[in-house]
């Protein structure tokens, strides 16, 4: 595939660079923190980009001033799943804004096996397309 | 490989004299316990010279120890202590997250560990300073959660040394009963640090200071009666060191601002800007520290 070299799951910010180092993650969290804003780790494991909802590793993290305790809650959740799907989301409360203002992800799964296209046909001559993963044919923590 | 490093040049960009000047002019008394940081500063500063020349390869344990009664100033000196070890590059925040057993116990079965790994990750980066730290040791209960807390404090202290600074703080004689059932953690601790009590001058010098800084004079003869009032106040029990001396002053401003109203009120004085920052022998003789001991 042309658009997605790397042939993996491309969501939220750095999703078509390389993985993200220790170091790197580390800076990232300490713009989000200069801003204010609590940052949390949640993790998946299924792939579908219309899967907002991810499960929450711990409770959001507020008040804090180092990176050091999110890269520690970042590596726990990595022991923890190491083949799953893990994102580090920041939420700024600012009034008006009151949404998740970074999301990227930072541990993959080994093996990505893609999506496949369902398409669906309807009335007339039409089409529905759906994106399947093929890692859900596979109950919940059995899939990677 | 460089193999001079200029000493004086690592002090100045550090700027740790102007907290070590700080620390002697702010607290009265204390000398050993200014001695000890002086000598923490230098060897925190050589350490430091050894790691830019490549001789010592991991950074010195720093977590500490202040035992001491309460009011000798171990909260004031561990926030100096935050500052100085941030300047010299030790912590990358200069932060103090101070906590009692409360914010790191939970109250049931896996409360404990979620609490204080909280705590740990507001405090990375910086200073956790533990008030009263044996009171999370309570050998009479078995089942008690403290435990939990230690272990995962012990596990950070030594796993994320590069992160965090523990300072415990406690009573000399309580600490003490603690580090011996938590042998773990007394090994872990660099730095002891004990704090003296105070003596009368000592104490009267401190009056004097905390006056000063909230902007009250007192008279010769509230000097005085204050210099009484120390005596007999160290007699009695709860006796707290500089924080009983601030009560007795926060009380004593009461007694002043009573009396300067009643003053206003049914003599229909006149207040002069010297009436309303001077505290008389009235207002501190007026203590129950004096009716007590008749």
């Amino acid at each position: 595939m042309m658009t997605n070299p790397n042939g993996i799951v491309t969501q939220g910010q750095f999703s078509f660079l390389p993985a993200l180092t220790d170091v790197q993650i580390t800076s990232q969290i300490k713009y989000a923190l200069s801003k204010g804003w609590a940052i949390s780790v949640e993790y998946t494991d299924d792939p579908h980009p219309r899967n907002t909802y991810w499960d929450m590793y711990g409770a959001p993290m507020f008040d804090l001033k180092d990176p050091a305790g999110i890269l520690m809650e970042i590596n726990n959740c990595r022991k923890t799943f190491p083949n799953h799907y893990i994102r580090v989301m920041a939420f700024s409360s600012q009034h008006g804004v009151e949404s998740p203002t970074m999301s990227y992800i930072v541990n993959r799964p080994t093996n990505e096996p893609g999506f496949s296209l369902v398409r669906q046909e309807t009335e007339g001559r039409n089409i529905r397309y759906t994106i399947h993963s093929y890692a859900t044919d596979k109950p919940e923590g059995e899939r990677y | 490989m460089a193999d001079k490093i200029n000493i004086q040049a690592l002090l100045e960009e550090s700027h740790i004299n102007e907290v070590l000047d700080a620390l002697d002019q702010d607290l009265i008394g204390l000398v050993p316990v200014k001695q000890r940081i002086r000598e923490i500063a230098a060897y925190l500063l050589i350490t430091k010279a050894r790691l830019q020349l490549g001789i010592e390869a991991a950074k010195p344990s720093l977590h500490m120890c202040f035992t001491g009664n309460p009011g000798t100033g171990k909260t004031t000196v561990a926030l100096k202590m935050a500052e100085m070890l941030h300047r010299l590059g030790y912590i990358r925040q200069n932060h103090v997250i101070s906590v009692t057993r409360d914010d790191l116990v939970g109250q049931y079965i896996g409360h404990t560990a979620p609490k204080t790994k909280e705590i740990i990750k507001k405090a990375m980066g910086g200073v956790l300073f533990i008030d009263e730290a044996y009171y999370l040791y309570k050998p009479e209960n078995e089942r008690d959660y403290g435990q939990e807390a230690i272990e995962i404090l012990l596990q950070t202290m030594e796993n994320y040394r590069d992160d965090l600074v523990v300072i415990l703080a406690g009573y000399q004689d309580r600490m003490a009963t603690f580090f011996k059932s938590n042998p773990g953690l007394s090994s872990r601790i660099a730095h002891h640090i004990d704090f003296p009590d105070y003596n009368e001058t000592e104490l009267l010098e401190i009056t004097t200071l905390m006056s000063d800084a909230m902007h009250y004079n007192l008279d010769e003869n509230a000097k005085l009666a204050m210099c009484e009032y120390i005596q007999k106040r160290k007699q009695q029990p709860h006796f707290a060191n500089a924080r009983s001396i601030r009560n007795a002053l926060d009380r004593a401003r009461l007694r002043q601002a009573n009396r300067l109203f009643n003053d206003a009120i049914q003599h229909k004085k006149q207040t002069t800007a010297e009436d309303l920052s001077l505290i008389t022998e009235a207002d501190i003789r007026a203590s129950r520290v004096f009716s007590a001991s008749q």
